[in-house]
Formats: structure tokens, C-alpha cells, sequence
């Protein structure tokens, strides 16, 4: 297939957004044990109506434990002087651990713009100078290292043209690219990784992105978010995180959920279970009805109006942790959960998690706008909804 | 000179009558009603009713009362040789002022044909991508709260005082003084029955309107009318009065002649004198004094109730704006140029301050680039006249909206901008007793909360078709705006997206 050029500089940045159905799907380990790749590639694979080769992508959690305490970057470049202004970039302000081509079997997918993978570590030097000159009059607590590297992600993605960080987060990468499921998990050659969660995609955009980088899933650190569905409340939400230093720079919304729940969960300390209730709250007609344990989700609705997402969709956190699910309010976009042994699944459609698991031991739908989590790392599945709406 | 004796100057300067009023014989039944109900005198009867076309003002009174429908007004056309350098106003204020010597006074909003960009916005709706949700069958939230919110949740905290609003428009400052008292109660009440807040404006608080108090918003506005512990304590939030958008930069005088008792015990001044708001607060010549204000008033209500600041759209809003959040405001309200006044120098009126559309975007852009709009809230007023507008300016920034000459018009006003002569024949702008009876506060009320009622139908309808379910998904929600014959660079004050792109 035919894909674009790199989108030209600014091309990014004109507010413009793709509408797209999708599917999506996450499976993960409660007990840590690592899984191979192609468990959440058949699961994606398994919904073929709901793409249409113009993009799918996956991320993998627990893939790197040699170097698990540094942060792997992922990059897409245009040419060389964007690998370039970027390395000299790392070099500057990182302890380059590794830098490599991503591995990859090219003869899959044609268009490939360059892949490369760096392991980083943040110099004590650059994090003390950089804590002192950029503490946040917010108290947010002090800035460490995770701030410093987001704010070399928003400088790469928004300063260097033909430059994109795709993965930033430790022990963990992302995998996308324009093309068919499968065929963009065979270029990355995924069957070689092996990760305690899962996240996967596949979309049908209505028109033709061209761009691996607009792909999903979408991450910043540790967070990735894959996303079924539109944000009707997008403009809200992108100005809202704009307030507090995050630079929404693609061509689709779901970065601004990522951005959401990394000023809710990392920098405003808030458990991401809460972080998700201010996502989809109550509304308020349940709230008022609540009584006194619910004043703090009332009193977080009131402070995160702009934070609130709005329209139909279903996403799929995932994090070193654990994965969550979350649908909007209404549930206008479907999600299925499901549970085996120590496995647990979440999926667009049953037939995924079936395509993968013949005999789950329990299968449900989770209620709208109420978060499905999972903890990796628990002994039993810890399946939790914090408030049953009536 | 009396607000009279210069009314009587000009219509008996050279100027030929604006309306002309035309009586069908064969349907008067000479009940005499029109003639008591014309409060201008521009009616009498001498063996049939007889107009006097110099002195009607075009309020439709006579119209609407008339049981056998026998009475037309219509506007004469203008005489003299078409001349667009000269047009009728221009014309009309000399011929006026030659005879008076003084300012030409006027009421309501700016009626100059400045562009309204509501006009030229466009909302957005959704299809099949993103679904339109039906809110006869899902909920539709339109709840806002008003009020300073903190960076931040943290546990167990207790929020600053917000106010809680179940519809996203309040009724805009007018005091008592400049509209009557029954006026003021329907507010009131129409404010308590739909969930919203009225503004009691610069007047001080009428003692009837106590049981109100939680629906009510008092102003401490330059002249400090009626501004005492109780006043501040009696109400819901108090509103520093900066400025107005109808007279930015300028005070106001309600003519001793109004100052009846009631008027004067409530604005705490003596029965007969004028009562005069400075143009500038007279302790607050910069930022900081006005922080000292709002710390001030914070103490005396024990920092139960929000504060916030009122100030007219200006050119340099956005800073001035900035600044007022720094200052510890816990809400703005950026009063647009087309905002009403119960009376106005028509040049100030028609010539000074900024639309607030631009104002609020321009503010609303600002506190975002500043990292601080999330901490306060923002109220838009001046030139809001329909669901629509309301649903507009919500998507440019707003939390809530102002209004104060809708409220009006829903209560009988014709825009006759007459108000200042306090003679107002629906007795909305007046203290005649006879005049103020006309006004039923019950049926007022009614009329205000079913506007508001319709309003609240209408932007429900809207949000489901462009598929929000929840007023704050469209806060500052740009992307579901768009400008339609727009020149680019209003549209980037905008920050709104050209129709098509």
C-alpha cells in the first residue's frame, strides 16, 4: 500500500482530528508471567470488520528486563538530520545506554519511515539542575526525572521536524505502523517479545492517515492508551491539559487521554481508579443521591470538568501495573471483559477473547463509564468497579 | 436641567417624530385606556383620542392595551434627501443637542450595527462517527459551579464556596432603582425556582428580598449603595462592580427625583438625593487595591462566599482579566459592549469597549496560556439573546452566562431605550407606583422561568446533537465551533476554525 509522506511541519499541529472506528484489545497477567505477542495479535486479529489496514499498532509491557530502569525511547524519523538532531539531542541531556534500530522484518510493510530505540538514563546532574530551574508553582511535588522526560518528548515531537518519540516509558515499548494487524505485528517482529500485558489495535479511519506515527496505541512514559471511539468533549480536554504544560501535537485525540491520566495519576498523585472516575464521572443525578461517601467524587467532578471525557468510546489503559478499561458514560462503544486462570482479557468484541481463551472462566460487559482494572502482580484477578451506578 | 425638561427640549427642537401613531376611528370605542396607559403623554383625548407622534417613544403599550385593536405605531421614514455621511442618529443628536446643550442619554445595549459575531458562528453536530445522544432518553447535565477550585484534588479537602447553578444563565446586575422592586422579586424568584442566581446590581438589597438570599448575587459597586456586613452576608456570592459594558470607564446617576423611601433606605443614602457611583472606585486605582478589596470582603463574609469581579470588555480585557485572577477572584464577569443600562451617554454607549465575543475569547486564551483558567470561573454577559448565543459563548470559555435585557424583553420590554427616564410604560424601568403595578411579579415570574425553562430544552437538544452529554465537555470546546465570513484574523482572536475546514 501507497502511505505518505511524513506530514509536513505544523501539519501536526492545525487541530485537525481523523475520526475512525476501531478495535481494541488487552490482555494481561496477573501473576507477571510473561506472554508472548501473539496472544493480543490473534485477539485483534479476530475483528477483522473493524479495520481496515490503515493502521494498528501494540504495546507491550515487561518486554525489556535487562533494562528495566531505563527509559526506552522509540523513534520514527523522516531522514537522517532528524536522527541526527535528535541523537545530539540525547546525548546532551541523557546516559545513552543503547541506541539501535528497532528490529524488524522490512519486506512486511513498505513506507517505513526510519525506527530506531534508544535506552536512556537521566544524568543525576541534568535531573538536580533541572528539579531546581523548573520546580512547578503548582506543587505537583518535585519534579524528577519522569517530568524531564516528558518535557523532552514534547520538545522532540513539537521542535524537531521529520521527529517522532512513539514509547518513552521503562521496560516497556510500543509497536505501530500503518498497515494491517498482522502485518504490522510480523514487522515488529512481536512473536520475539515477551510482556506481562498487552495492549492492541487496529483501525478504520474514514479517511487516509498515511502516518505510523498516527497510529495507536498512543504513550507517554509509562501510560498507553488504545481508543475505540471520538471525543466529543476534545477541545475541552486538549485546552484543559494545554494549562498544565502538555503539547497535544497528532492528528487524533486519544493523546489527550494519555496526557489526562498523567497529570491525574503521576502528577496530581490521585490512584487511578479515582483518576478514571473523574474520566467518566457519575452524573450528577446520581452523585446527589449518593450521600456523604461520594463527596469526594463530587468535589473531584466540580474541580475536573475539564477533564471529563465526552462521546462514544471504549479505551484501554495499560501501564506496568496493570490494565484498565474504561467506557464513556453511555456506553456507546462496546467492551468485553474476561477472566482465565491468572489471564485476564478485554476486548472489543467476546469473539476476541475467544479467539485466544476457549473457555473463559467469566465473561461481562463492564457497566458504562465504570473503569475494569486489573492489577499485575496480584495473586487473583482484583476486578474492581468503585462505584455501582444504580 | 430635569431628565424631562430635556426630553421636552429636543421634541421641541426641529426634529420631525420618529413613530408616527394612527388611530382607526371606526374601531375606537374612545375607552380612554390607551390614554391612561401611554405614561410619554404622547395620547390624548379631546372628543377622540388624539396622538401627539412628537412624544411617543414607540414603547407599544397603547397597542398592546387597546381591547379593539384600533391603534398602529409604525416608524416614520426618515425625510430628508438620503445621505449615508448624515445618517438619521447623526443628524437627530445635533438637532438635540443644539436645543439642549447637553448629553444625549439613552438605555438598553449598544444598537449600532457593529457585527455580531454570534452571527457568524456556527456550532457543530455529530454524524455516525461520533453519535447525537437523544436527551429524552439520556441524562443531559447543564449543572455548573461558579467559584475559585483548586489546583488540584487532594483528599479530604473541602472546596472553596461555590456557587451551584442547575442552568448555565443567571440574570445580569440591574439594581433596584433602575428597575422596580417588582422586577426584582420576579428575578428573585425565577432565580430560586430554575436553580440559577440573580444579580441585585449596585442598589443595595430590598429587605423583601431577604428570603431569597441563596439565589441572590449582591454587587459593592463605586458607591457602595446599601454595602454594609448584613447586605454582604445576605447573599450567595458578592460581585465587585469594575465596570459595565454598556458605559465602561464611566459611574452612573440615578436623579434625586427617584430616590423614593424605599429606594433610599435600601441604598442607605438620604430620601431626594442623587445618588452617584464614581467612575473609578475611589479606593482602588491599580490591582493591588482591588486584592485588598476582594481580601476585604472575602474576611467580612469569612471566606464563605465566592467574590468575584465584574468588568466591562476593554481592549486590553485579557491582561486586566489575568491580573483579577491574581488578584484572588474566584469569578469574572466580562460584560460585553452590548450590554444594557437603565441610563448611558449614547456616545459612551455606542462607541466604547469590545464585543464579548472577542473579549471572552481573548480572555479565555489568555488564562489558558497562563495555566490559571482552570482556577476561576467566567461569566459572559452582554448581548446574550438566545439558547444558541448562550451555548456560543460556553464554547468560546464561558462557564455561565449573563442576561439581563432578555430577561427584560421576556417581562414586556420593547427596547424603547427609554429607561432612563423612568417612565416605562410595562413598568419594568420605573418607580411610579402606578406604572410599577402594571408589572403582576407572579406572571413575571412565570414568563423569566419559562424562558429559561425553553433555553434549557433547546441547549439540551444541542449538546445531544453534537454528542456531549455534559455542559463542561463543551467549555472552551473551540473545535466545535466554526466562523462563517470571518476575516482570518477574527478568527484566530477566535481561535476558531473556518466552516469547511
Amino acid at each position: 500500500m501507497e502511505t505518505q509522506a511524513w506530514p509536513r511541519r505544523g501539519e501536526r499541529h492545525d487541530g485537525m482530528r481523523i475520526p475512525s472506528g476501531c478495535a481494541v484489545a488487552g490482555v494481561g497477567s496477573t501473576g507477571g508471567r510473561p506472554i508472548s505477542g501473539d496472544t493480543v495479535v490473534c485477539m485483534v486479529c479476530a475483528m477483522p470488520e473493524r479495520a481496515n489496514g490503515l493502521g494498528a499498532g501494540y504495546a507491550a509491557y515487561g518486554i525489556y528486563p535487562d533494562l528495566a530502569d531505563c527509559y526506552a525511547f522509540h523513534l520514527m524519523y523522516e531522514d537522517a538530520g532528524a536522527r541526527a538532531s535528535v541523537e545530539e539531542l540525547l546525548q546532551a541531556g541523557f546516559q545513552v545506554e543503547v541506541a539501535e534500530p528497532i528490529p524488524t522484518r522490512p519486506r512486511v510493510l513498505v513506507g517505513a519511515p526510519m525506527l530506531w530505540r534508544y535506552f536512556l538514563r537521566v544524568p543525576e546532574r541534568v535531573a538536580r539542575s533541572w528539579e531546581e530551574s523548573h520546580a512547578e508553582p503548582g506543587g505537583d511535588g518535585p519534579p524528577g526525572e519522569d517530568d524531564y522526560v516528558v518535557r523532552t518528548v514534547m520538545d522532540i515531537n513539537t521542535g524537531i521536524p521529520g521527529a517522532f518519540v512513539f514509547s518513552s516509558g521503562r521496560n516497556m515499548g510500543v509497536f505501530k505502523a500503518v498497515g494491517h494487524p498482522e502485518a504490522v505485528a510480523d514487522f515488529f517482529m512481536l512473536d520475539q517479545y515477551r510482556g506481562h500485558s498487552w495492549l492492541g489495535h487496529s483501525r478504520f479511519p474514514t479517511n487516509t492517515p498515511g502516518w505510523w506515527g498516527g497510529a495507536h496505541p498512543f504513550s507517554l512514559l509509562d501510560w498507553s492508551v488504545v481508543h475505540n471511539g471520538e471525543l466529543s468533549s476534545y477541545g475541552t480536554n486538549r485546552r484543559y491539559v494545554e494549562s498544565f504544560g502538555y503539547r497535544c501535537t497528532l492528528l487524533t485525540d486519544t493523546e489527550v487521554i494519555v496526557y489526562l491520566v498523567d497529570l491525574l495519576v503521576r502528577r496530581h498523585g490521585l490512584p487511578l481508579q479515582a483518576a478514571c472516575r473523574i474520566l467518566t464521572p457519575p452524573f450528577w443525578r446520581d452523585l446527589d443521591g449518593m450521600g456523604e461517601e461520594a463527596a469526594q467524587l463530587r468535589t473531584a467532578r466540580v474541580i475536573y470538568g475539564g477533564a471529563l471525557l465526552n462521546g462514544p468510546f471504549t479505551t484501554i489503559l495499560g501501564h506496568s501495573r496493570g490494565l484498565v478499561g474504561l467506557t464513556d458514560r453511555l456506553m456507546l462503544r462496546p467492551l468485553v471483559a474476561a477472566t482465565r486462570g491468572d489471564l485476564f482479557y478485554l476486548a472489543s468484541e467476546e469473539a476476541a477473547i475467544r479467539a485466544v481463551c476457549s473457555n473463559p472462566g467469566r465473561v461481562w460487559s463492564p457497566p458504562a463509564g465504570e473503569p475494569v482494572a486489573v492489577e499485575v502482580g496480584l495473586s487473583q484477578v482484583a476486578v474492581s468497579a468503585e462505584v455501582a451506578r444504580s | 436641567m430635569s431628565l424631562a425638561a430635556q426630553d421636552k427640549m429636543r421634541y421641541a427642537s426641529y426634529a420631525p417624530p420618529e413613530f408616527g401613531v394612527r388611530v382607526d376611528e371606526a374601531r375606537c370605542k374612545a375607552c380612554h385606556l390607551c390614554v391612561r396607559q401611554c405614561s410619554l403623554g404622547a395620547l390624548a383625548f379631546r372628543e377622540r383620542v388624539t396622538p401627539r407622534d412628537a412624544s411617543c417613544v414607540g414603547c407599544l403599550r397603547c397597542v398592546a392595551v387597546c381591547p379593539t385593536g384600533a391603534i398602529t405605531v409604525a416608524q416614520n421614514p426618515w425625510p430628508l434627501k438620503p445621505n449615508e455621511s448624515w445618517p438619521e442618529w447623526a443628524v437627530r443628536g445635533i438637532w438635540g443637542q443644539a436645543s439642549s446643550g447637553a448629553k444625549i442619554l439613552t438605555g438598553c445595549g449598544n444598537d449600532k450595527p457593529y457585527p455580531i459575531l454570534w452571527d457568524h458562528l456556527v456550532l457543530d453536530a455529530a454524524q455516525v462517527t461520533n453519535p447525537p445522544i437523544d436527551p429524552l432518553r439520556e441524562p443531559m447535565e447543564l449543572r455548573t459551579y461558579l467559584g475559585r477550585k483548586p489546583e488540584r484534588l487532594v483528599p479530604g479537602q473541602v472546596l472553596q464556596p461555590q456557587l451551584q447553578l442547575e442552568v448555565p444563565v443567571m440574570f445580569a446586575a440591574m439594581s433596584y432603582g433602575a428597575v422596580s422592586l417588582n422586577v426584582h422579586r420576579a428575578l428573585a424568584m425565577a432565580a430560586r425556582e430554575m436553580g440559577t442566581f440573580m444579580n441585585a446590581g449596585e442598589g443595595g438589597l430590598h429587605r423583601d428580598l431577604g428570603p431569597y438570599g441563596e439565589h441572590i448575587i449582591v454587587q459593592c459597586a463605586s458607591g457602595r449603595f446599601g454595602v454594609d456586613p448584613d447586605y454582604l452576608r445576605a447573599a450567595a456570592a458578592v460581585e465587585i462592580k469594575i465596570g459595565q459594558g454598556a458605559k465602561p470607564g464611566t459611574g452612573g446617576h440615578l436623579p434625586g427625583e427617584k430616590v423614593t423611601p424605599d429606594i433610599a433606605a435600601t441604598r442607605m443614602i438620604p430620601v431626594g438625593t442623587d445618588a452617584i457611583s464614581p467612575a473609578p472606585h475611589h479606593d482602588i486605582y491599580s490591582i493591588e487595591d482591588l486584592r485588598q478589596l476582594i481580601y476585604a470582603i472575602k474576611e467580612a463574609v469569612d471566606y464563605q462566599k465566592p467574590v468575584g469581579v465584574k468588568i466591562a470588555a476593554v481592549h486590553n480585557v485579557a491582561a486586566i482579566a489575568s491580573g483579577i485572577v491574581r488578584a484572588g477572584a474566584d469569578f469574572i464577569t466580562i460584560d460585553g459592549f452590548r450590554g444594557g443600562t437603565g441610563a448611558a451617554p449614547l456616545a459612551v454607549r455606542d462607541h466604547l469597549g469590545i464585543p464579548l465575543e472577542v473579549a471572552l475569547a481573548a480572555v479565555d486564551r489568555r488564562l489558558r496560556e497562563e495555566g490559571i483558567r482552570h482556577q476561576v470561573s467566567l461569566v459572559a454577559s452582554g448581548g446574550i439573546r438566545c439558547s444558541a448565543d448562550v451555548l456560543k459563548a460556553i464554547a468560546l470559555g464561558a462557564d455561565a452566562v449573563d442576561i439581563g435585557t432578555a430577561a427584560l424583553v421576556a417581562l414586556g420590554c420593547r427596547l424603547c431605550q427609554k429607561c432612563y427616564t423612568g417612565r416605562c410604560s410595562w413598568g419594568i424601568t420605573t418607580q411610579d407606583p402606578e406604572l410599577v403595578s402594571r408589572l403582576d411579579p407572579e406572571a413575571a415570574v412565570r414568563r423569566l422561568t419559562n424562558l429559561l425553562r425553553a433555553w434549557s430544552l433547546e441547549i439540551k437538544e444541542m449538546l445531544g446533537a453534537m454528542g456531549i452529554n455534559a455542559i463542561e465537555s463543551l467549555r472552551g470546546n473551540r473545535d466545535r465551533l466554526r466562523g462563517l465570513g470571518l476575516d482570518p484574523l477574527t478568527l484566530e482572536i477566535l481561535g476558531v476554525q473556518p466552516a469547511g475546514k
